[in-house]
Parts: structure tokens; sequence; C-alpha cells
């Protein structure tokens, strides 16, 4: 039964900036909070910004069910974001939540996450998630360098942590697709990714080669976030189908990319 | 008691506000922020004759103070609509306008041949800014003889109301609407979105997978409402307008240049629930200005 949509203001109870270019919000909801599952996102509404117009979409991050709170992760690509990382703890911000579907149960008990970029966001949620399954969990990560990797203790506490750098800082040498993980690949019931669209299609294209099932979740730019501007669509084998509503997450068998 | 009610032709509002095409689905999608028994009407997404995929992603492009789309009419065409979403929103408490899309004048007409069978459609929306591919992809409604075709077409099989929607891509507004006031049209609705190209500079590529793309949200609404007061003045059929209504106070802004009823669109996209805030906005209004009937609205520029 799918938990209906609703539009909030919701308080701002933290603002943690990780680096330069990410944050983390925490909202508390006037009322009870659904039941987010990893993978579902929200749409929030920027105001006081004079050139942006939609709504913004960040999955959710974590959620805090005894605190009656969930965190984004939120990188700062443009004026929308901007805007969203000045606010203050106290303040209120509209949310139109909850969106989209979620990543599913695997059928056997070892995964793997990859995740590149604010790519991440959705992974923490779903690996928590997963753990609480009594579901193994390897968590890959790809950076640019050591000094931009954050929340490492809290991926650790939900399973094993492996992290690429492209300048070789820390972890592997390059990115997350020419991971050595990869060469035992066919250990994993599963793997779930999510980051920028060409990550996601090479990890997809290795899924479909060793015959491991493959979850992505994507990030279409959208308008409205709930089905009805058909703006976000992803081609499949059963014809276009909205990131926001029969998405984000998707079988990469479906995904005719 | 202040009277919401509009008559447009034989439709009968229970107030001016009515969602664009395109920006509510089929209604059943915002059930969970709006009830559709409180609009003046709905008009559903484009039905075609065929299925239609639309075109490829990306589709929309955020502007200054609006959006480019070029979502291309997906829908699963007009036998589907029949089957499928017609008996899910017949019964809803509200007028159900249905918004017909064509390549060619038979596509058209067959379409408001079927859509005129079905009992609980008082009334179809011609989305005639589509390309007319029999023409190499003119425009139907920035061609005065092409537009008057296609309504007069539709007219000869279409019984009930029939509502031409305007592309304001055109030299002259005015020489359209009475195009398709010849045609046969009883109402008027304007207007379609602008055309546009947003550019990423980055990549140095056009944003939109078709390059160009319709606008709106508020950047054009001084565009739509000068074409309503144009419009309203040069023909004697009722006129519904839309383009960039985001609170009652452009509603009604649209209400005295000349419309007797408003579509909301874009801002749905914001605030789901934007229609019923602008119901109780107008309200508001007519409480302060001792309006006894929104019908002294229309056209009430003084």
């Amino acid at each position: 039964m799918k938990e209906k949509k609703v539009l909030h203001d919701l308080f701002v109870t933290e603002n943690i900036h990780l680096n330069k270019r990410h944050f983390i919000l925490e909202l508390k909801a006037p009322g009870l909070l659904p039941q987010f599952l990893p993978g579902q996102f929200v749409q929030v509404l920027v105001k006081d910004s004079p050139s942006t117009f939609l709504r913004r979409p960040f999955s959710i991050h974590a959620i805090d069910p005894i605190k009656n709170t969930f965190r984004l992760l939120i990188q700062i690509k443009g004026e929308g974001t901007r805007h969203l990382s000045f606010l203050r703890e106290g303040e209120k911000v509209n949310v139109m939540y909850p969106l989209g579907n979620s990543f599913t149960l695997p059928s056997g008990k070892n995964v793997l996450l990859v995740g590149g970029g604010c790519g991440v966001a959705p992974l923490l949620f779903l690996a928590g998630w997963l753990k609480e399954q009594n579901v193994k969990v390897t968590m890959l990560t790809g950076w640019k360098r050591k000094a931009d990797i954050f929340e490492k203790e809290a991926y650790q506490q939900c399973g094993d942590l492996l992290v690429t750098t492209e300048d070789g800082s820390e972890g592997e040498t390059g990115m997350v697709t020419g991971h050595s993980i990869f060469k035992s690949v066919k250990s994993f019931d599963r793997i779930y990714c999510c980051g920028p669209d060409r990550m996601m299609k090479a990890i997809a294209h290795i899924a479909t080669r060793k015959g491991v099932e493959c979850e992505v979740s994507l990030e279409n730019t959208m308008a409205c976030g709930f089905g009805v501007c058909l703006c976000c669509i992803t081609p499949t084998t059963h014809g276009n189908q909205r990131v926001c509503l029969e998405g984000p997450v998707f079988n990469t068998k479906e995904l005719t990319w | 008691m202040i009277d919401f009610s509009v008559i447009i032709s034989h439709l009968s509002l229970k107030n001016p506000v009515m969602t664009a095409s395109g920006t509510f689905g089929y209604g059943e999608e915002f059930s969970d922020f709006v009830d559709l028994g409180q609009l003046g009407g709905i008009v559903v997404k484009a039905v075609s004759g065929d299925n239609r995929d639309g075109n490829a992603y990306p589709r929309m492009a955020e502007t200054a103070s609006g959006m480019l789309n070029s979502v291309g009419l997906q829908n699963k065409g007009v036998d589907y609509f029949i089957q499928e979403i017609y008996p899910v929103i017949k019964d809803f408490d509200t007028n159900v306008i249905v918004n017909v899309s064509g390549s060619t004048i038979e596509e058209y007409v067959a379409v408001a041949e079927k859509i005129n069978e079905l009992e609980k459609i008082p009334a179809i929306e011609l989305n005639i800014s589509c390309p007319n591919v029999k023409q190499g992809g003119m425009v139907f409604g920035t061609n005065p003889s092409l537009a008057i075709e296609v309504t007069s077409a539709v007219r000869k099989i279409y019984k009930k109301d029939l509502i031409v929607k305007l592309s304001p891509n055109v030299t002259s507004i005015q020489e359209m609407a009475k195009a398709v006031v010849d045609g046969g049209a009883d109402i008027i609705s304007l207007i379609n979105t602008l055309l546009g190209i947003a550019i990423d500079a980055d990549k140095r590529k056009p944003i939109l997978s078709t390059i160009t793309g319709g606008l709106s949200g508020p950047a054009i609404k001084p565009v739509a409402l000068r074409m309503v007061w144009q419009v309203s003045k040069a023909v004697k059929v009722p006129v519904i307008g839309m383009g960039g209504i985001m609170n009652a106070t452009d509603a009604i802004e649209f209400m005295l240049a000349g419309a007797s009823a408003v579509q909301v669109g874009t801002a749905n996209f914001i605030d789901p629930a934007v229609t019923i805030k602008i119901i109780d906005g107008i309200e508001a209004y007519c409480r302060l200005h001792k309006v006894g009937s929104v019908k002294e609205l229309v056209g009430g520029l003084s």
C-alpha cells in the first residue's frame, strides 16, 4: 500500500557541511513521518532564489524514527542547492514526500553497493536497511582524492568499505569500475548502484556480463517529481517509464539505455 | 453569497479555475493533494489516435521563471483512454474535458468522433499546436487555413462544446482566433507554450533532445495576458486564459483581460494544491472588492 504523498513545512534540525561541496540537511516533520524505504526521495522547494523555479529532488540519505527526522545528502551544484546550503537550524523548508519506489531485498545474503559522487546518498540508507535484514554488505565508493572522502564511519558500521581514488591517495587507484572486487563479482547475489549515468551503465554492463542481478537508482532531471509531467522518463523494455514514479530504482534488465 | 459559477457556451463550471492539459495527468494522480470536486474543470492529457512514446530524454530544462518542455504528447492513444482511463475518471465531480491532438486532420477527426460518444465528457479541447505531418510538419495552429480546416473537420462530427487551444507562436493571434471561430469553435483557450531553446554552455549543447521546446511558467504571463486581451476583443466566443498563472491575482488578471475562466498548468508541479489556493484567493479578492459574482470580472478592465 503506497503511502500518501504530502506537502509539509519541515524544520531544519541540522545542517552539517562535510566539505566545500557537500552538506547534510536533517529535517524534522511536525507530525509522524511515513515509513521511508531506501531509494525513495523528496522534492524540496527552494525559497528566495530568484533564478530557480522548480523543486529539487534528493534521495533519503538516512532516517531516525526515534527523533522523527530524516537526512538528505546534498551536493552544491547550482543556485538552488547553494541556497539550501545556507539553511540554519530552526528554519522551515517545504518538502513533498514520500516519492518514488525503492530498492528491493536480494534473494541471497551477500551484496555489493557501488556509489560515485553524491550517488552515495541513497546507498547509506540502503546499507543500513540491508544490514538490519541480515544481508552482508560490501560498499565500494569512488572519489577524486582522500580528502574528499566523507562519512567513512557511517558506511563502515553497515559493512565492509572499499574505496577508489583517482589520484591513488586512498584505496585503489582509478575509477570504481576498475576495482579488483569485480574480479570476484560473481560471489555477490546482487549489485546496487547509484552515481553518474556513465558509471551506472558501466556497472550494469559488468553485472549483465557476469550474470549478477543489478539495481540502479537513476537521477533524471524532473519537473513535478510525482508522475504527472512526463519529463523524467527513461526508456525500458516496457516503454518509457517515469523515474519519479516507476523509478528511481530500476532493475538493469529492464533498462534500454 | 459570492457567485463563483461560470457558464462557457454549454459548460457549467462551479468556479473559473480549471487545470491545463499535460500538467494534471488524468486527475487521479492528484488525489493525494486535491479534492477534484472543488475544481471548475480539468483538461486531461492530450489523447492521440495511436500510442505515442513521446520524445527522447531530456525533455525539460528549467529556465528563468519557467521551464521548457518537449514531452512530445506521450500517451497510449484514444482506444486505451476509452477502455482504461475514462471508466476511472468519468465520475469525477467536475467537468472532465479531453484534449485532442493529431498529426493529420484524419487523426483529429477519428479521435474526436470516439470522444463524442463518451457520455460524461462535455467538451474537447483541440490542441492545434501539433505539426501536420502531411504538410512537412507545419504546425496547424500557425497557419490560418489549416486551423480552419482542422476545426471545421472536427466540428462536422463533434456535437458538444468544441474548445480550440491556440498556439502563441504566430504573428497575429487575432487572425488565428477568427479562423478557428469561422471553423466552428465554441470556445477559445490560450496560450499554449512559446517556442524556446535552452543551452548548456559547459557542454556546448542544447539541453533538450529535440533542441527546441515549449516555454511555460510565470515568464510567459505578459504575453499570454496580451493575447487573451487581443482575442477577447477580436471574437465573440468565450475565452479561457492560461499562461504562467501561479496565484489568485494572476487568475484575476486573466479574467480582467477577457477570460471567462482560467487554466492552471505548470504551477501544479511546484504546488500540487495550488488550484485550491487560487480558488480561495479569488474568494478573498471578491470579498475585499465587494464583487458579487466573478462574471463581473470578465473583461473588467477600466
